[in-house]
């Protein structure tokens, strides 16, 4: 394997810890990781030298919906089956102050002190996605570490948050009545994420319908909601409705998945252990259909691509050379001599000289 | 690495009463500041204080005490902390606690407590201060 940096000495001790089994040890890998901390990189290199292994499931939805909670309701249950489990949380990081108030431990402190459950908070520090921008890497830790399976929060997502999907083998899409109709789901582009919805606080009211309209957001998607009206009758979308209102099978994805729509409370449990039953049924699917395969090949891709950017501009930027040019450009664009793209122009010049 | 390094902090409320009103605008005020908070609740045993500082890396744990248990609390939270390998962290807090106590407590090891009164201005300078010198050393 094309090594990727020497290990320095201390990064060369956190491994060792990591290597030993040691909780801090992970604590302290996954501080460096976050912090782009020197030697980060080697860390991730040796770390992820066995190929993922993890059971990795994302757990996204608007705020308030209940993530959290059930979070802590999975691993309780995965914990009666003995298997450990690593929780990454994401909150959001102020665009104001830049800090962060990350609560998503409130709702998991009953499961907090068992030793089979590691927990980690982590701000999004101006990432836009949902994640943090290092949560896909400390996913990769906790699984290095031994965890069999990895829950990941996301922050409460409203339009454009979908970045869990580079980072879980198996996303749930948590709604509850409150958080709008299966219409603001769609242009949320949560239909395209989901692999299993949930509605949670069953207990409340309008949660029956919301399940019956995201079944017939996911009939329409799979193209089936009209597929039984004659075509010389035109497409009637009054009959094609009500035909729909009469069909309650899952919706079939064109993979061979059919996304189900569960209901849960994750106060009482109700509806949590089918939501296990699923997931697993979900991961024998990827496994068996080879989507699983698929879906870490996208997921190397883009590791790659990001790395490759990321490390393009922080050489760039560390040239004295690059940011000389930045500057003499800005005056010059005030001057009106030069436009923000010829100046951009020459900076590149100079990287590939 | 241009970004500064980020201050982990973990705001904690010990003991069994229900009232966590002061750990909320600490909270809040560390966030404004800048700082990485960790929130966890009300109730929380120095087991599970310690659990969470482990886990999440911090840099400070600021304990909230009004039920007048600080001179038991303080010193577990940081025997345990000690007995984790988290001896870096910095134990600070505030509440209602007499200076003779305040003192007492600093002879162990554990950092500045705040009365009622202070601004939290005060608490974010100490941790900024604290932060910046261990960085440095
Ligand atoms: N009635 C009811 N309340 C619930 C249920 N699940 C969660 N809650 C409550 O809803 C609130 C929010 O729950 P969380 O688990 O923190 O929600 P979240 O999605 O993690 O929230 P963010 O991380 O802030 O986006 C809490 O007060 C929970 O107790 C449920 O099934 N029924
Ligand atoms: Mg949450």
């Amino acid at each position: 394997m094309t090594p990727v940096e020497p290990l320095d000495t201390t990064t060369a001790e956190l491994l060792e810890r990591f290597r030993d089994g040691k909780i801090p040890g992970l604590a302290r890998a996954i501080s460096v990781v976050e912090g782009e901390r020197s030697g980060f990189q080697s860390l991730l290199h040796t770390v992820m030298a066995g190929g993922p292994q993890a059971k990795r499931v994302g757990v996204t939805g608007p705020p308030g919906a209940g993530k959290s909670s059930l979070v802590a309701a999975a691993a309780t249950s995965y914990r009666e089956r003995d298997e450990r489990v690593g929780v990454v949380a994401v909150d959001p990081t102020s665009p104001y102050s830049g800090g962060a108030l990350l609560g998503d431990r409130i709702r998991m402190n009953d499961i907090a002190m068992d030793p089979g459950i590691f927990i980690r908070s982590m701000a999004t520090r101006g990432s836009l996605g949902g994640l943090a921008t290092t949560t896909k890497e400390v996913v990769d830790l906790m699984d290095g570490f031994g965890f069999p399976r990895v829950l990941i929060e996301t922050v409460g997502v409203g339009q454009t948050e979908l970045e869990i999907t580079a980072a879980a083998d198996t996303v749930v899409v948590v709604l509850v009545p409150e958080s709008g109709d299966a219409i603001q789901a769609m242009k949320a582009g949560l239909m395209e994420i989901a692999d299993i919805f949930v509605v949670n606080k069953a207990d409340r009211p309008g949660s029956a319908r919301l399940v019956k309209e995201l079944r017939q957001a996911l009939h329409l998607r799979a193209g089936s909601a009209l597929k039984d009206i004659p075509a010389h009758h035109g497409v009637d979308l009054g009959q094609a409705m009500k035909k729909e209102r009469t069909t309650d099978a899952p919706a079939t994805e064109p993979e061979g998945w059919s996304v189900p729509v569960l209901t849960t409370n994750a106060l009482t449990n109700d509806g949590v252990d089918k939501l296990l039953r699923t997931i697993d049924e979900h991961r024998s699917w990827l496994e068996e259909s080879g989507q699983l395969e698929v879906r870490r090949r996208d997921r190397a891709e883009g590791r790659i691509r990001d790395v490759v950017n990321r490390e393009l501009m922080r050489i760039a930027w560390r040239r004295d050379e690059v940011v000389d040019l930045l500057r003499e450009g800005v005056e010059e664009i005030a001057g009106g001599e030069e436009t923000p793209y010829s100046v951009a122009r020459r900076i590149v010049e100079v990287l590939l000289r | 690495m241009s970004d500064e390094r980020k201050i982990r902090i973990l705001v904690a409320k010990p003991g069994l009463d229900g009232h966590d009103r002061g750990a909320k605008v600490i909270a809040s005020a560390f966030r404004d500041a800048g700082f990485e908070v960790i929130y966890t609740g009300l109730h929380q045993t120095p087991e599970m204080i310690v659990n969470a500082a482990v886990q999440e890396d911090v840099d400070v744990v600021a304990m909230s005490v009004l039920s007048g248990a600080h001179m038991t609390l303080f010193p577990r939270v940081k025997e345990l902390l000690d007995e984790s390998g988290a001896d870096h962290v910095l134990l600070t807090g505030g509440g209602i606690i007499p200076e003779d106590d305040v003192a007492a407590l600093e002879e162990r090891g554990i950092g500045r407590l705040f009365g009622p009164g202070t601004p939290t201005t005060a608490a974010i300078e100490y941790v900024r201060e604290w932060f910046a010198a261990q960085n440095t050393a």
